[in-house]
């Protein structure tokens, strides 16, 4: 199975976010964190705000964060899909961080305020994802 | 005469400045049209995956979603009209509305009772001019939908559709909270954009879902594959049907917009060409009251020379 690689796409509402070859995806869903690897069975889940991490065909990495979604899988072939979903390199962090404040002010018991507050915990993470890496 | 000519003179004069405005909507219009196709393409691949997930839900589980369940007797139906915030363009408005009217028609004849949705200033103003209600609308972004409105719409319309019958479904948008009456069916009138030159309004039902309306239906070779589904089949489709949905409102709205641009080319075009005739005509006709005018003094100065060289001829 080594010479295979996987199909990746990351689908946001209003765009392709990224398409390519990768040799590992992980993701979090609704059970807990996902990896795929090639040869994966056929599968159809439920995504949380998070990060989706890929590793290229050409071994490099790259993050996203993404809200409420559906990763699906089959014959290689990986369809990630989320009404928003931003690259790390997109995101600003700045404004990830004030949204984060502002949706821990709004209260967590309340579900849509909670449901701010992880996809700003997403994004803020995919980003530091990316400033370590290219610390490294 | 010299009054019509400056009269037909301040007519070309106006005519020429409205071609000019005419003129810088069709371009605008057509450099828009570029942009409302390319997000039409861009949601494209996302509506397709949506669409392929859904299909493979429905064809290897037997599960039975609220979402999908055709009502017995269905009773009451939400109709969204999408329309555009501003005018100028055509007949675009008035044939979604007239088509809307249709399919509304068409509702009660087989006994249900129809609540409108509208999107769009256009629409608004339809209902409001001839006092009819609206459950809810919304405006000020027919041009550039975003998908952050059309979810809106979205959740307003499963909201009505998940409610129990007579009661009231309940949205909260923003920091505001509406109720919307329940519903037993959802329908959309949008226009569809079939090319530059033709638009067409269309209907077509939301909801309960038909599995599956695709845009692009996989080869029939193309088998699907045995999906497992995490955590379960009904919750993979709890999460899956009402993105769908928002997923075709984002689609009809962008159509729509294509559409709308489209249209208004169009009709700015006609408009402009009908000024170039206009003024094409107005010049004639001022072009002959000026020739006339001429003609005129002219015979009015020989004639009067004439006068004069017959009273001196008579005196001497």
């Amino acid at each position: 199975m080594a010479d295979t690689n996987l199909q990746v796409e990351l689908v946001a509402a209003d765009r392709l976010v990224w398409s390519g070859e990768a040799k590992q995806v992980t993701a979090r869903t609704v059970e807990g964190d996902l990896g795929v690897l090639p040869g994966h069975a056929p599968l159809l889940s439920v995504l949380v705000p998070g990060v989706v991490d890929v590793q290229t065909a050409d071994g490099e990495t790259w993050a996203a964060a993404v809200d409420t979604g559906f990763l699906s899988v089959a014959d290689n072939r990986v369809s990630i899909l989320s009404e928003y979903a931003q690259l790390s390199h997109e995101i600003d962090l700045e404004k990830a961080r004030q949204d984060l404040e502002r949706a821990r002010e709004a209260g967590e018991d309340d579900d849509e305020a909670l449901a701010h507050v992880r996809s700003a915990e997403a994004r803020i993470r995919a980003a530091e994802r990316e400033s370590s890496s290219r610390a490294r | 005469m010299a009054v019509s000519l400056r009269e037909y003179r301040a007519r070309i004069r106006s005519t020429e400045s409205m071609k000019k405005i005419t003129r810088a909507m069709e371009l605008i219009a057509a450099s828009r049209i570029i942009k409302a196709q390319q997000r039409a393409q861009a949601a494209a691949p996302y509506a397709r995956e949506l669409t392929r997930a859904v299909s493979a839900v429905a064809t290897f589980s037997n599960v039975e979603h609220p979402l999908t369940t055709e009502p017995e007797d269905p009773k009451r139906a939400a109709v969204l009209v999408v329309t555009s915030d501003r005018g100028l363009a055509g007949a675009y408005s008035s044939s979604v509305i007239r088509e809307a009217e249709r399919l509304a028609e068409k509702l009660r004849e087989e006994g249900k009772e129809v609540d409108t949705y509208i999107s769009g200033r256009k629409g608004q103003a339809y209902f409001t001019f001839r006092q009819r209600p609206v459950v809810r609308s919304w405006s000020g972004f027919s041009d550039q939908p975003t998908y952050e409105k059309a979810a809106e719409i979205g959740q307003a319309l499963i909201a009505a559709f998940n409610a129990e019958e007579g009661e009231q479904g309940t949205v909260s948008a923003g920091d505001e909270e509406f109720e919307v009456p329940a519903v037993d069916e959802v329908h959309v009138v949008f226009t569809r954009f079939r090319s530059m030159l033709s638009q067409e309004p269309s209907a077509i039902r939301l909801l309960p879902l038909e599995v599956v309306e695709g845009t692009e239906k996989p080869d029939e070779s193309e088998l699907l594959p045995l999906y497992e589904f995490e955590p379960s089949a009904e919750e993979v489709l709890d999460t899956l049907l009402p993105q769908y949905v928002q997923s075709r409102i984002y689609f009809a709205h962008l159509q729509a917009a294509a559409s709308e641009l489209a249209a208004r080319q169009q009709a700015m075009k006609s408009a402009t060409d009908n000024a170039d005739e206009l003024i094409k005509k107005y010049k004639r006709i001022a072009n002959q009251a000026r020739q006339a005018g001429i003609t005129q003094e002219i015979s009015e100065i020989v004639g009067g020379v004439n006068a004069l060289a017959d009273a001196g001829a008579g005196r001497d």
